[in-house]
């Protein structure tokens, strides 16, 4: 098998002709040899995954949008073009501007040749900063190993030319693998042929560098990102955002709070004492 | 206004983090406080100056333990410092709060232990290093001191500033009032622990205590302010539920650190540590509370 390019490689994850099969979390479990969690009913929908984690670097979304049915008597739902049911296989976004790679204290967490983001497991100490910077509560601590792990679109098989187990295994071919540039033009495509078919919702989510510089495993979705639990434009931001307010409240109140101190010792000692006639404390 | 939405998954800091942040404040504040009273305060201030010295090494001894042991991987706590990755070299990003906090406890360590070595010569309790209590009396003394002070009040703050880069409801849509909330309730945590040790030694000049009853409800103000502030932020960003509900115990705690040091001064027949202690739970409490309300 011929080796990829040193160019961005991504997913394009169709979420219009994902049916929720989860071959995609079981071939990425078989490759990656991650033992998942134990079962759980999570009590939504057909997911018993329920959240990407150290053991689940694929999880398959079920959205539920049924209309409500109140009245007594059953009215026909409208399945607006399969709008009802939504099921998106989530994954590591591999943003181009990514939140985890900028806060990891170690440099574990590093962009590759592929331009994709990969936590080195012998550097990563386990502080978890990552996890809480991540947008999309991608990463997981894997109490085993003490390390945080995530999806690495499979860089093991990039490095000898073999697609990510999970695109390999999809059989709607709703999860495309391929160079992010290639995956922008099947995208538009996609994309105008849906609306052409009036579904006007259907949307490219991480096309354009309008969330986080661009995600080169980008998504088309048929609603709102925060119907799919992903943070829409306006709240799709760095935390680096928060270093400049952060410390300038944090110096600011220094600066105030060494100024009462001087205060507080000086006067005592201008008016000769601190009142002595207070009771002796010490 | 729409609030902020959040995604972002726990990162499972808990009792450690707790521990770090809270003697990490005592360490940093306490410094501040023995710096400000030896060079801003009175020759009588000198003892306070020096428990508050010894005090906030030893506050800090626990710190990179805590933090070491909190790490998934504890035998790699110095890939904090070192990268071990393919570039090698420093693990040094100064965007990252902490990689810079790393650094600064490090720097932090070697002043306050300094300073703790030259504060016993001082008092006589380690008479080989009187050469080193000389030596940080005068000008050097002071730069040594103003540097270890900025440190220790980095020490205070980043903390706050960590949680605030993140993407985690509650930290990050606080970032304006985190970090200094977080400073101003150590050097009032940090003055309390000054109260409850010089009250319990019965030695610290009444003077010298007085005014750190003052300078305490100054920072006490300070606090409360922050906090104000910090609750209104995240009110607009529509994630002040999170902190409410069942953790208003631990506001009525931190009220109560609050309001201590101002009820002890009216009420006389308060036991003179019960102020002090309070104060120092009513910190424990305030970091408690905004290290797990957000993680639940």
């Amino acid at each position: 098998m011929a080796a990829f390019q040193e160019k961005p490689l991504g997913f394009f994850t169709d979420t219009s002709i994902c049916i929720g099969c989860k071959a995609c979390e079981v071939a990425c479990k078989e490759w990656n040899q991650l033992e998942g969690n134990a079962p759980k009913f999570t009590a939504d929908s057909f997911d018993n995954t329920g959240q990407l984690d150290a053991q689940n670097w694929r999880h398959v979304q079920f959205v539920e949008q049924v209309p409500d049915n109140t009245g007594l008597i059953p009215t026909p739902t409208p399945i607006a073009g399969g709008q009802a049911w939504l099921m998106m296989s989530d994954v590591c976004k591999h943003c181009k501007e990514a939140s985890c790679l900028e806060v990891c204290p170690t440099n574990a967490i590093m962009r590759t040749e592929f331009d994709t983001v990969f936590i080195q497991s012998d550097v990563c100490n386990g502080c978890r900063n990552c996890i809480s910077a991540c947008p999309y509560g991608v990463i997981g601590f894997d109490e085993q190993k003490g390390v945080a792990q995530k999806c690495t679109l499979c860089y093991d098989r990039l490095q000898i030319g073999m697609q990510p187990a999970c695109a390999k295994a999809c059989p709607t071919e709703s999860i495309k693998f391929g160079y992010v540039d290639d995956l922008h033009q099947v995208a538009d495509q996609r994309l105008a042929a849906l609306q052409q078919a009036g579904y006007k919702k259907a949307q490219l989510y991480g096309r354009d560098t309008k969330v986080y510089g661009g995600l080169n495993a980008f998504f088309l979705l048929m609603d709102k990102p925060e119907v799919y639990s992903l943070p829409n434009e306006a709240n799709a931001t760095l935390p680096s955002r928060n270093n400049l307010p952060g410390y300038v409240g944090g110096v600011a109140t220094a600066v105030i709070g060494l100024i009462a101190g001087l205060v507080a010792f000086r006067n005592g000692r201008m008016n000769g004492n601190g009142p002595n006639n207070t009771r002796p404390h010490a | 206004m729409t609030g902020a939405e959040h995604f972002a998954a726990p990162p499972e800091w808990q009792w450690w983090i707790l521990g770090y942040f809270f003697f990490g404040g005592l360490a940093g504040g306490s410094y501040a406080l023995g710096t400000l009273l030896r060079f801003g305060g009175d020759p009588r201030d000198e003892l306070a100056a020096r428990i508050a010295f010894i005090a906030s090494f030893i506050a800090l001894i626990p710190c990179p333990i805590f933090l070491t042991v909190d790490l998934g991987q504890p035998l790699r706590f110095w890939h904090m410092l070192l990268d071990t990755g393919p570039d090698g070299g420093l693990a040094f990003k100064p965007w990252s709060p902490m990689s810079l906090g790393s650094w600064a406890l490090l720097a932090f360590g070697l002043f306050s232990f300094v300073s703790f070595v030259g504060a016993l010569a001082e008092g006589g309790q380690l008479r080989a290093a009187s050469g080193l209590a000389r030596a940080l009396r005068g000008g050097a003394g002071l730069a040594w001191n103003a540097i270890g002070t900025v440190l220790g009040l980095f020490i205070c703050a980043y903390t706050g500033v960590l949680l605030a880069v993140s993407n985690q409801a509650v930290w990050s849509d606080a970032a304006w009032a985190l970090g200094g909330m977080f400073l101003a309730s150590a050097l009032a945590g940090a003055t309390a622990l000054l109260l409850f040790l010089g009250r319990s030694r019965r030695d610290v000049d009444a003077d010298t205590a007085y005014r750190l009853e003052v300078a305490d409800r100054y920072f006490v103000l300070l606090e409360a302010l922050l906090i104000a502030i910090f609750l209104v932020t995240v009110a607009v960003a529509g994630t002040i539920a999170k902190v409410l509900g069942v953790w208003i115990v631990l506001w009525l705690v931190v009220l109560l650190g609050l309001a201590a040091p101002f009820l002890s001064a009216r009420a006389r027949t308060w036991p003179p540590l019960a102020a002090p202690l309070l104060a120092l739970l009513g910190v424990l409490a305030l970091r408690a509370l905004v290290i797990f309300s957000a993680q639940t």
